[in-house]
């Protein structure tokens, strides 16, 4: 009976988070204040974040919550708050060569991601980490990141060093 | 019945510290008071009951009954959503702490484990839910639709994503020395009395944690965002009433937090500083370790001027966060050598 229950709350939670998560992406290209776009943002990406505590990884959801809902989406905001929205608030809705071509974009990846999901089982293979292994997360994690992906996660730190650097360097003419 | 017995646990701890925690804010507003009035050589708060003891409930109605102004230029469902976003993140924060070890129910063998949530990534938990708590803060100050406000929120912007980088660094070390994000085991490994506890290895770390936890909570002399010699209050200048309270209350719940966050990692959490002194309950340490670190927050509150809003980047970004760095390399460094 508890296994039943257990099984239940996951659905009510999953199908709960899988709409808001839905409404709010749907709302954060619709509003017309950006501020309020970058709020529907972080509740977007709080449901995903809960979407994958489901899927048993806490640390995937934990960092998506620091990195993406905490410190960019704060980022933007920061740059948004400088901007006079007044302008921005007060204009019509334009359509200009960008904007379709844009759209079209948008609509072959739906596709493309309708395809990948209908076409294809979407259970992957079954790999070495089943969910007794993923128990300590974030060992399991850390272990296969320093050991199998290492030379990647090196190179994405390089690349993050250098765009930080490059960052510095346009912004400040003289050092 | 077992999954049952839990939800009633859960939902029965959950309670207890929400009460405890809000109790502490209340008392904690009114300890801050009398403190800063001794070290200023007055008397501090002690017209309402003995010792001025019921201000913060007298404080609490007037904050109720206040007036509930929203300015006309405010974005107004944000102004109302900054202050609950501060209060809720401030609050939840407490969920991962543990506050003691166990307890069995007098006439039952039943045992209550004293923490709310046990979960692998308890300490990453507690810095994603405190970043989410910034949203409160510099949307508050933006939503007001006044320029102090904003200016306010644009600093705490800029100081929080700064002084995050070097909290975040600061108890990497920590982390080394106990190989668990689980704040449980970080507390287990700190059993045995006080030359067990992290503060002795890790000195440094701790006076990195505790400078940028007071950075973290806006408390002088970093508090940049409302500092009400320049700003006229900042980000929470067209609050009142209960906005404000709720604004104030969040200050303080954040406080006591990160007082807990680091009596957790670094004074060895709910254990006794004696392994003669076990008999005494975990919860009273727990409160006791708390105490100390709150009551230097009010005496340093007391005693420092507040900085200069160029200092303070400067600080963040050019010593603290290569001293960080630097602690980092050392301890993995005597980890690496001692194999």
């Amino acid at each position: 009976m508890a296994e039943n229950l257990g099984v239940l709350f996951q659905w009510v939670i999953f199908l709960g988070m899988a709409f808001v998560s839905i409404v709010a992406s749907l709302l954060v290209i619709t509003r017309k204040n950006p501020i309020h776009s970058a709020l529907f943002m972080v509740l977007a990406l709080l449901c995903v974040a809960v979407l994958y505590v489901l899927l048993h990884s806490p640390f995937i959801a934990i960092i998506q919550v620091i990195v993406y809902a905490g410190a960019i989406v704060m980022l933007i905001i920061f740059v948004i708050m400088l901007l006079d929205l007044e302008t921005e608030l007060r204009s019509r809705l334009k359509i200009g060569y960008s904007k379709v071509i844009g759209g079209f974009v948008a609509v072959l990846f739906l596709f493309g991601i309708f395809y990948a999901v209908v076409a294809k089982s979407p259970t992957g293979q079954t790999g070495s980490y089943t969910t007794e292994k993923m128990a300590g997360n974030v060992k399991a994690v850390g272990e296969v990141l320093f050991t199998e992906y290492l030379l990647p996660f090196e190179i994405v730190a390089v690349l993050l060093v250098t765009a930080i650097i490059g960052a510095v360097i346009l912004t400040k003419k003289r050092i | 019945m077992q999954v049952l017995y839990l939800l009633i646990e859960t939902i029965v701890k959950c309670g207890v510290v929400f009460a405890c925690l809000m109790l502490s804010v209340a008392y904690l507003t009114w300890l801050e008071r009398k403190v800063l009035g001794h070290i200023q050589i007055r008397f501090g708060p002690n017209r309402c009951g003995p010792f001025g003891l019921l201000q913060p409930f007298s404080d609490g109605i007037k904050a109720f009954f206040k007036e509930d102004l929203v300015p006309g230029r405010a974005d107004k469902p944000v102004f109302v959503l900054a202050p609950m976003i501060s209060i809720i993140a401030a609050i939840s924060m407490f969920a991962v702490i543990p506050f003691g070890d166990r307890f069995t129910l007098p006439w039952t063998d039943y045992v209550v484990k004293l923490r709310i949530a046990d979960i692998d990534i308890g300490l990453l938990y507690v810095f994603g839910v405190a970043s989410l708590g910034e949203f409160g803060i510099v949307l508050g100050g933006w939503s007001s639709g006044n320029k102090y406000g904003l200016t306010g929120s644009l600093r705490a912007a800029a100081q929080m994503i700064s002084y995050e980088v070097a909290l975040g660094l600061s108890i990497v070390g920590v982390i080394i020395l106990s190989q668990s994000l689980r704040l449980t085991e970080i507390v287990a490994l700190q059993a045995g009395g006080f030359w067990n506890w992290n503060i002795l290895y890790q000195p440094a770390a701790f006076v990195f944690f505790i400078i940028c936890a007071l950075a973290e909570i806006n408390r002088t002399p970093f508090d940049m965002p409302e500092s009400e010699s320049e700003l006229a209050c900042g980000f929470n200048i067209e609050y009142s009433s209960m906005k404000f309270a709720l604004f104030f209350m969040a200050e303080y719940a954040h406080m006591i937090t990160v007082a807990a966050v680091a009596v957790t990692l670094f004074l060895g959490g709910w254990q006794a500083p004696l392994p003669q002194l076990d008999f005494i309950p975990g919860v009273f340490w727990f409160g006791a370790k708390l105490f100390v670190i709150i009551f230097f927050f009010i005496w340093q509150r007391g005693t420092f001027p507040r900085l200069r809003y160029d200092q303070i980047m400067k600080f963040g970004w050019k010593v603290l966060f290569e001293l960080t760095l630097v602690n980092i390399f050392i301890t993995a460094l005597i980890v690496l050598l001692k194999g």
